[in-house]
């Protein structure tokens, strides 16, 4: 590992690049940076902090191990992380193989969460939109993303109709980008 | 109900990754084909990922910190640098070192063949030199022209000598003298075959020419005969049926 006098506002295209490179130096970076958001959703679903840690080490890792795996063209880092960790504790939770092969994900998304001030505001703008949602539409959206049910146990679970549930979820996720939009 | 809003909800399942079964196969069947909606699914994921935002959690452990880095260290001194290049940049430097290593085998082997070729050269010359040697024995003793010479010790007279060659089992003989003195008148000599049980046979009459030499040549004799020796003796011209003493010449078989 060799230290590169990378600091905290260096770009997180800047930090991959130097980790292929072999820095460690940007793996410490770039994990200081994510690693609340990665850790949090995996103990979200998990509800266990060893679980959660070993979805964190396991997704840095295989950030670690081919940085190419993310496409910077394509979306920011943050929440392509947030994507594959949540996706990976989904499969432990429910003692599963990988369903989807991280190559294969890609998140076009709006906001950066590069900087602490872009991610307080992008988080209060996520609970404030989560917040004036009907409660049915927030619950059948917390139940899918963060349980990992489909929308035919969310409906054996609620007793509403399948498509009443499909559509819920699928507006719930429009919500969240108009606020985004804006 | 156009093919996009058919599937529009099931895009929305399919970013969360819990659309299932036929839903699932139907709409990654209509993916492949519909740019619109990969794009879609691309951007629904966007939005799903916004949702990790409304969790507020604790930090991760500082353990957890030092585990990754341990991880990492222990990854970077197992590939170093240079490893960490992907597998298709390597590929000339194998390429190169494969071919360094069959050119010394090469090498090698064809340095081994040289000798080996070099040896067998050399015996096939060795060969070459024994036949040619013995052609010319073989055509020597074959040649129709050849003069054979008998050579004695210098100032002793020439001694009468019988040379016979007999064919047991084909009952054929053929006998060679030289230096054989003229027999007393009305005498001549009787080759006789000594058999190895029984009697002596009689082999034939032969007179010696004015140089002493004389030829018999299959003169009748029973087959089979496993001969111990060969004699001559003087007898009257019509020959005997049994040998007179002395014996003039014999000798055993080589």
């Amino acid at each position: 590992m060799s230290g590169t006098g990378l600091k905290e506002g260096s770009t997180d295209v800047a930090l991959l690049s130097a980790m292929r490179s072999g820095d460690g130096q940007a793996m410490a970076a770039l994990y200081d940076r994510y690693s609340a958001i990665v850790y949090s959703v995996a103990l979200r679903v998990l509800g266990d902090s060893g679980a959660a840690e070993d979805v964190l080490q396991e997704v840095f890792m295989q950030l670690w191990r081919n940085p190419g795996v993310f496409d910077s063209s394509r979306g920011h880092l943050g929440p392509w992380l947030a994507v594959i960790a949540r996706n990976r504790a989904i499969d432990a939770l429910r003692k599963r193989r990988p369903e989807t092969d991280i190559d294969d994900v890609v998140v076009l998304v709006h906001p950066d969460m590069t900087g602490d001030a872009d991610r307080k505001q992008a988080m209060e703008k996520v609970r404030g939109a989560l917040g004036s949602m009907p409660a049915a539409q927030r619950s059948a959206l917390e139940m899918a993303y963060f349980e990992g049910l489909s929308h035919s146990e969310i409906a054996s679970k609620t007793g509403e109709p399948l498509g009443t549930i499909k559509t819920r979820i699928r507006s719930g996720l429009l919500t969240l980008r108009k606020v985004f939009e804006t | 109900m156009s093919s996009h809003e058919q599937f529009a909800d099931d895009l929305a399942l399919h970013a969360l990754g819990t659309l299932q079964g036929e839903e699932r196969l139907a709409l990654e069947k209509h993916l492949e084909s519909c740019a619109d909606c990969r794009r879609e699914l691309d951007l629904l994921r966007g939005d799903m990922s916004l949702l990790a935002l409304s969790v507020s959690g604790p930090k991760p452990p500082l353990r957890a910190r030092q585990r990754l880095m341990n991880a990492v260290t222990r990854e970077s001194r197992r590939s170093a640098a240079p490893a960490r290049r992907a597998w298709w940049m390597l590929v000339p430097s194998f390429a190169a070192v494969a071919l360094a290593i069959a050119v010394l085998a090469l090498w090698l082997q064809n340095a081994t063949l040289q000798h080996r070729l070099s040896d067998l050269a050399s015996q096939s010359a060795m060969q070459q030199a024994g036949l040619q040697k013995a052609r010319e024995v073989i055509s020597t003793l074959t040649a129709t022209d050849a003069m054979t010479v008998t050579l004695v010790a210098a100032k002793t007279p020439p001694q009468p000598q019988g040379k016979v060659m007999y064919a047991r089992d084909r009952g054929t003989l053929i006998f060679l003298a030289s230096n054989m003195p003229a027999p007393p008148t009305q005498k001549a000599y009787e080759l006789w075959l000594i058999p190895m049980k029984g009697a002596p046979i009689p082999a034939g009459m032969f007179m010696p020419d004015a140089h002493g030499s004389a030829t018999l040549m299959n003169p009748p004799l029973p087959k089979d005969v496993e001969a111990k020796a060969f004699a001559v003796t003087v007898e009257p011209e019509a020959g005997s049926t049994v040998p007179t003493m002395p014996i003039v010449m014999m000798g055993e078989g080589e």
